[in-house]
């Protein structure tokens, strides 16, 4: 225990030599605890806690880092907060049951998955307006949105598919089917692929995102482990592409995987249920949500180790990492 | 812009069934497709239950199918097909008759909610012409001596009910075991499930008990001030035990044991501790979208058959989406594939035993108005599948296909 907080303070210490302002704020949401659980990235220590609706679930932070966007699900609206003060601003409309959403690459507009409407719902976070709704396939949960800004992808778990969504006529232009229960997508940083995990179906394909095509289907395997146990849902590659990581449920840990070949490297235990994750921007930590042992995991990325666990709210569901 | 969203949909549809590993070959042209299934709910008089609470409306198990279509639909909106399913209810002599007909009218896929026998005599009446899909028989002889070459099973067998029962038990450590059962055949055949899965699992039955069926009216007015004093009567002077297995699939006595036992222990099996395919108060694994979808169709509860239902044209949905055919053929080869899995909201994914064609599935266990546990029990190890320690397992299988 000592061992390691001492591995952690001199770790913050030749981080703050190297660089001066790394201290990010991690917000992580509490489904059960309806709460938001907020974290120095220096520190690795619990800075605040504060009341985050009913169901607190997808949750992220504007691009200029002033505002924090949290889907309470259950309240069946988006809370907004000020990072600053971290007080509730006001709320945005978003269809009922928010789950996940994601960001316009501009900052604007926000794409929400209405888990029990079967739509995502398109809002102008500035003008606090819905712009368009989208009917996609059952339960849409996984958003993601290409790095030109051109298409949103959406993942129905029932349905079983990715839905690409342009993001000027809001019209569904190509469907790729996948393996049973798709809850998450995640472009690569250059948009030449697309990550679908499949949460029932234990793998996760790489999507060709131009052509529509499956790839790769990457599968996991841990030795002594039910392979039912092996369910990814959060995804989260590097900007170089070189790391991807997937969060793999009730296995417990987070399968490290070559960017390259697509090929599983490493396993890291991490906490109980581990579901979603989040990069700080400088890309040196991945923090993950445990659901089941209410903590997150701080992982190394260049090390490629998890270097500490901290005890948050009830059912960590979702993580955002301020970008300043 | 439409008819070119159409096309690159359909075609991409098709490129993406075909960088799949299975290998059967598309049948179906890339227009709109029209897919029609039935469900034959087989219904028989039956003596009213004991609880209003088990009254059956109307529409069940209808409305779980007419619940599958619509998500079935869903995907069918972006693959080019039309999913179509023809409800009806029958008595047990109709049922032959109206099979044959709707295999006449291009139905390849066929749900019964019916008893073993008219499962059997429409299985044998549609031989190859369909595939026909059991979604109420417990039957283990369906699985065993009297599978059928077109005959499927996404209700779990009576074994697996008793495994999943069972094995929660001995994960207690409650042992010993009293078995009251019934005296109608199905009481008999369940009756002998809790045995062999004691026997499985390390449980003793330390005395057994008949409850007589003598007839009369399932309920009066103020009935509870008999029941109160002839279950204490019933069940006094008992072997030492730690639970009560209630064997009542005839629904005539089960209800009434909890609280009116003559000693203070649990009652498990068909009242108390029940399994259950399914259950309203499911919210685990995204489940809570079940019940709010089934809910807005229904305006009721969702109740087992209405989710097996569910899950037998789910099974359509799947294997015509990834084998792009609705030849019965080809399906049930895809379907006893290691290729088919469907997700079905209990945490893992369900496939079908190639030796005898029956859906692995975890079933629930329930109380009052919460889960309280889902088998197999995660210490119960099995070399293939835990799923598979629940039931008649692939070496005991009697079924010759």
């Amino acid at each position: 225990m000592i061992r390691s907080t001492c591995a952690a303070l001199v770790a913050a210490a030749a981080m703050a030599a190297v660089h001066p302002a790394n201290a990010y704020t991690v917000y992580v949401t509490n489904e059960k605890g309806n709460t938001i659980t907020v974290l120095d990235s220096e520190t690795w220590e619990v800075t605040a806690t504060i009341p985050g609706g009913q169901r607190p679930r997808g949750i992220l932070v504007s691009h200029d880092g002033k505002e924090l966007y949290v889907c309470a699900s259950d309240d069946d609206t988006v809370r907004v907060f000020d990072t600053a003060t971290l007080k509730q601003t006001h709320t945005l409309p978003s269809g009922p049951d928010p789950e996940l959403f994601i960001l316009h690459p501009s900052g604007n507009p926000l794409y929400i998955a209405n888990e029990d409407d079967n739509i995502v719902t398109v809002v102008d976070v500035e003008k606090h307006t819905m712009v368009a709704e989208v009917p996609v396939g059952v339960e849409p949960e996984g958003m993601a949105v290409s790095p030109d800004g051109k298409i949103v992808v959406n993942t129905s778990e029932t349905t079983n598919m990715a839905h690409f969504i342009d993001t000027e006529t809001y019209e569904i232009v190509q469907n790729v089917l996948v393996d049973q229960r798709p809850r998450f997508a995640q472009f690569t940083a250059d948009g030449a692929k697309l990550y679908v995990s499949a949460e029932i179906g234990g793998t996760v394909s790489v999507i060709d995102p131009a052509a529509g095509t499956i790839i790769k289907k990457i599968t996991f395997d841990v030795p002594g482990m039910a392979p039912e146990a092996l369910q990814p849902v959060g995804v989260r590659v590097t900007q170089d592409g070189k790391k991807v990581f997937v969060a793999l449920g009730p296995a417990n840990r987070v399968a490290v995987v070559d960017g390259d070949t697509d090929e599983v490297v490493e396993y890291l235990l991490v906490g109980q249920r581990v579901w979603q994750m989040a990069f700080t921007p400088d890309e040196k930590f991945l923090v993950t949500t445990n659901g089941n042992s209410n903590d997150v995991s701080v992982i190394d990325v260049e090390a490629v180790k998890v270097i500490k666990s901290i005890q948050v709210g009830e059912q960590p569901w979702g993580v955002a990492i301020s970008p300043n | 812009m439409r008819g070119i969203a159409k096309a690159i949909i359909c075609t991409f549809a098709l490129t993406a069934v075909a960088v799949l590993p299975a290998s059967v070959r598309p049948a179906l042209s890339a227009e709109n497709v029209l897919i029609k299934a039935a469900v034959i709910r087989v219904d028989s008089q039956k003596p009213l239950p004991i609880s209003r609470l088990d009254l059956p409306p109307d529409d069940l198990g209808f409305v779980g199918g007419q619940l599958a279509t619509a998500d079935n639909q869903t995907t069918g909106r972006f693959t080019g097909k039309t999913y179509e399913t023809v409800e009806i209810a029958v008595a047990p002599d109709q049922a032959v008759a109206e099979a044959q007909r709707l295999v006449g009218e291009g139905i390849h896929y066929i749900v019964m909610a019916g008893d073993a026998d008219s499962v059997l005599a429409v299985s044998d009446a549609v031989g190859d012409r369909a595939l026909v899909m059991n979604a109420l028989a417990a039957d283990d002889r369906l699985r065993n001596d009297d599978c059928r070459p077109n005959l499927l099973h996404v209700v779990p067998s009576r074994a697996m009910m008793t495994d999943a029962l069972a094995q929660f038990l001995v994960w207690k450590k409650w042992r010993e075991w009293v078995l009251i059962h019934g005296s109608h055949p199905e009481d008999l055949l369940l009756a002998e499930s809790y045995r062999r899965a004691a026997r499985k699992f390390g449980a003793k039955i330390v005395e057994e008990r008949i409850f007589e069926d003598t007839g009369g009216a399932r309920r009066t007015d103020s009935g509870h001030v008999q029941v109160q004093k002839q279950i204490p009567v019933f069940t006094q002077r008992m072997d030492d035990h730690d639970v009560i297995v209630a064997a009542d699939e005839a629904d005539v006595f089960a209800a009434y044991l909890p609280y009116q036992t003559w000693d203070p222990r649990p009652v498990a099996g068909s009242a108390g501790l029940r399994p259950a395919t399914f259950h309203p108060a499911l919210e685990a694994w995204g489940a809570t979208q079940f019940q709010r979808r089934f809910e807005r169709t229904a305006n009721r509860y969702t109740r087992p058959l209405d989710y097996q239902v569910w899950l037998a044209l789910r099974v359509l949905g799947e294997v015509v989406s990834r084998t792009n055919s609705y030849d019965p053929a080809v399906m049930k080869a895809f379907l006893l594939s290691p290729d088919f899995e469907l997700a079905a909201f209990k945490g893992v994914k369900v496939t079908f035993r190639p030796w005898n064609g029956q859906l692995r599935q975890p079933i629930l266990l329930t109380g009052d108005k919460v889960l309280v546990s889902v088998s197999p029990q995660q210490e119960y190890l099995h070399k293939v599948s835990r799923l598979d320690t629940l039931g008649f397992d692939e070496p005991e299988s009697s079924c010759k296909r």
